[in-house]
């Protein structure tokens, strides 16, 4: 009860604790300005009319020059996918709640973004993203030390899995993904999970789930990652299909029947909330999607192609299913169709073509009505805004039929219709994994933070309304 | 001195005040207000999920007016409001003691 009570002053100890860590750091980051030049410094004798270091790219990966294009387009997709958290998903959420709750759960969204920013810069980096063993990274970059290697020389630190581009901006549009993943999760316990374990289990589930699974899919040297020599299993996963989608609805489902249902539900307060954060999701997918091509070129021009067509084939498409099934076209229906065709052509995005986009964005609008209607009502668990009816079906589909549609053409892997069967079984294995992964250790995280501070809100605050009795605001 | 309070459906809004200006009703008092009749309530659908909406958005009228003047002011807000379908609204009216405009004291018919 008391640690209950006093969850507030649990977070206080926490960030206490982070600052103490940092100031113990502190040596680390002297000695990591320190070395840094030292380690790749160009000879001093060269002069500043000497030649211009060598363009960097896949072989060369020390002592060149980022290319400023790449560098160009990676800038502006980390800026728009950030934009799709804040405020996009936040407004496509914050739409569909009740009035009472609608401050909460932008909140939420925002919390999330400055939460997940942090951590990364401590340690989930350099966990999902640097070479350590096959399952985790490594803590090299911990703190972001030795993330440059010379600015004055405009020498960049690119590294195997951005060659084009300094690894600041590879960390910061990564981290973008893992604040979105983690955004979405809260689809599915909103209205109803109190703020301040909301905020534990995020952060735990950030360290113990997202950044081993992003290190399996595409850190250097993991377990699923297809430009891995090494890979157990070649898994097609373009911009996150499995690592963003499959792996947050899982976690979303997990946290709603931790949670249990609402006491009472309503109506989405305004749907038009809604339509304009499906607008500003669709829009920085072109960032993420593109941008997962980690280039300004032909594959990110691919992407952004088959990810516009997915998305309108699908938001059609489940307005059309919806019209005949229930008699009217909605506003919520066209924009949730158009996040699961978003949410499908993710993984396949730099492995299909243009048609392949279209199937799948047939499929993503059939199959996540399916998902938040029919499944949901055969389970009975309370999905608040269907973050596993949308992404993790949606995911889980796009991935598979990224198995289906790819063309070697396009992303260098053959599908099922280029012959490839094997391909299909390994997107299966993949996305077979990490749901397995994340339900067990998802379940685990909740059961501690359940223990320790309690889940949900008494039902008095549930009633009156989160904003309120959480925040002590209300919105009008 | 009566108030006449009717209930009306928003969109007729307009039309009803068109048609009380015209007879030389010279002020009402407007609310936006939720409620039931016969018409019951309607059920929206977010994603296949049913909400059943019991109370429906209607627009509260009041004017007060001389005792002479009601049959005409129910008369016109009647004709104008109708639209023959169920929900069309209803109309009330109760007596009223006492009338004061504010600016100059007038009282009672002068203050109407």
């Amino acid at each position: 009860m008391f640690l209950k009570k006093f969850s507030g002053a649990g977070l206080v100890a926490l960030a206490a604790a982070i600052l103490l860590g940092i100031a113990l750091s502190v040596p680390t980051f002297h000695s990591s300005y320190a070395q840094a030049p030292a380690a790749t410094e160009p000879a001093p004798a060269a002069a500043p009319l000497a030649a211009a270091p060598p363009a960097c790219d896949a072989k060369t990966l020390e002592k060149c020059t980022p290319n400023s294009g790449d560098t160009a387009w990676m800038l502006t997709s980390m800026a728009i996918v950030l934009m799709m958290t804040i405020p996009g998903l936040a407004l496509f959420y914050g739409g569909m709640v009740r009035k009472k709750n609608v401050g909460d759960t932008v909140m939420t969204s925002f919390a999330i973004t400055c939460l997940i920013s942090i951590l990364w810069l401590f340690f989930t980096y350099s966990l999902a993203f640097r070479a350590g063993t096959p399952f985790i990274g490594g803590l090299d970059r911990a703190f972001m030390q030795n993330i440059l290697s010379d600015i004055s020389t405009g020498i960049g630190n690119p590294n195997s899995l951005a060659p084009t581009i300094p690894e600041t901006v590879y960390s910061m549009f990564q981290l973008t993904f893992a604040i979105i993943t983690a955004a979405l999760i809260a689809g599915s316990f909103a209205e109803r999970m109190k703020f301040s374990a909301m905020l534990w289990f995020i952060g735990l589930w950030a360290i113990f789930v997202y950044s081993p699974i992003a290190h399996w899919v595409w850190g250097p040297d993991g377990i699923f990652n297809s430009s891995n020599p090494d890979a157990w299993v070649k898994v097609l996963d373009f911009a996150g299909g499995t690592v963003v989608h499959v792996n947050s609805g899982t976690a979303g489902l997990m946290a709603a029947l931790m949670l249990g249902k609402r006491k009472e539900k309503g109506p989405p307060h305004n749907v038009v909330l809604t339509m304009i954060g499906a607008s500003l999701l669709w829009v920085g997918w072109f960032g993420f999607n593109a941008g997962s091509a980690v280039s300004a070129g032909m594959q990110a021009g691919m992407a952004m192609a088959v990810t516009h067509i997915a998305t309108a084939t699908a938001g059609f498409t489940w307005m059309l299913v919806e019209w005949m099934l229930r008699g009217k076209p909605t506003v919520l229906g066209i924009c949730s169709g158009a996040v699961a065709g978003l949410v499908a052509i993710t993984p396949a995005s730099g492995f299909v073509g243009p048609m392949g986009a279209f199937c799948i964005g047939v499929a993503a609008g059939v199959i996540c009505y399916w998902g938040c209607t029919g499944l949901k009502h055969m389970f009975g668990y309370d999905d608040a805004l269907d973050a596993f009816g949308v992404h993790a079906v949606g995911g889980a589909s796009g991935a598979l039929l990224t198995g289906v549609f790819a063309v070697s053409e396009y992303g260098g892997t053959a599908g099922l219709i280029e012959g490839n069967y094997q391909q299909v079984l390994n997107q299966a294995i993949g996305v077979g994994t990490v749901f397995i992964y994340d339900v067990i250790v998802t379940l685990i995280i909740l059961k501690v933070v359940d223990l320790i501070i309690g889940l949900r809100v008494s039902e008095d605050v549930e009633r009156e309304g989160l904003d309120l009795a959480l925040h002590g605001e209300t919105v009008q | 001195m009566k108030i006449v309070m009717a209930i009306i459906k928003p969109f007729k809004l307009d039309e009803v005040r068109d048609a009380l200006t015209k007879i030389g009703v010279q002020g009402l008092t407007v609310s936006e207000v939720k409620g039931y009749g016969r018409q019951k309530g309607h059920t929206e659908i977010y994603r296949g999920a049913e909400y059943a909406v019991s109370f429906l958005p209607k627009i509260k009228l009041e004017i007060a007016c001389a005792t002479d003047q009601v049959d005409k002011v129910i008369e016109t807000i009647s004709a104008a409001a109708k639209t023959g379908q169920i929900g069309d609204g209803k109309i009330f009216v109760y007596g009223l003691d006492q009338v004061v405009r504010i600016r100059t004291g007038e009282t009672d018919a002068a203050a109407i």
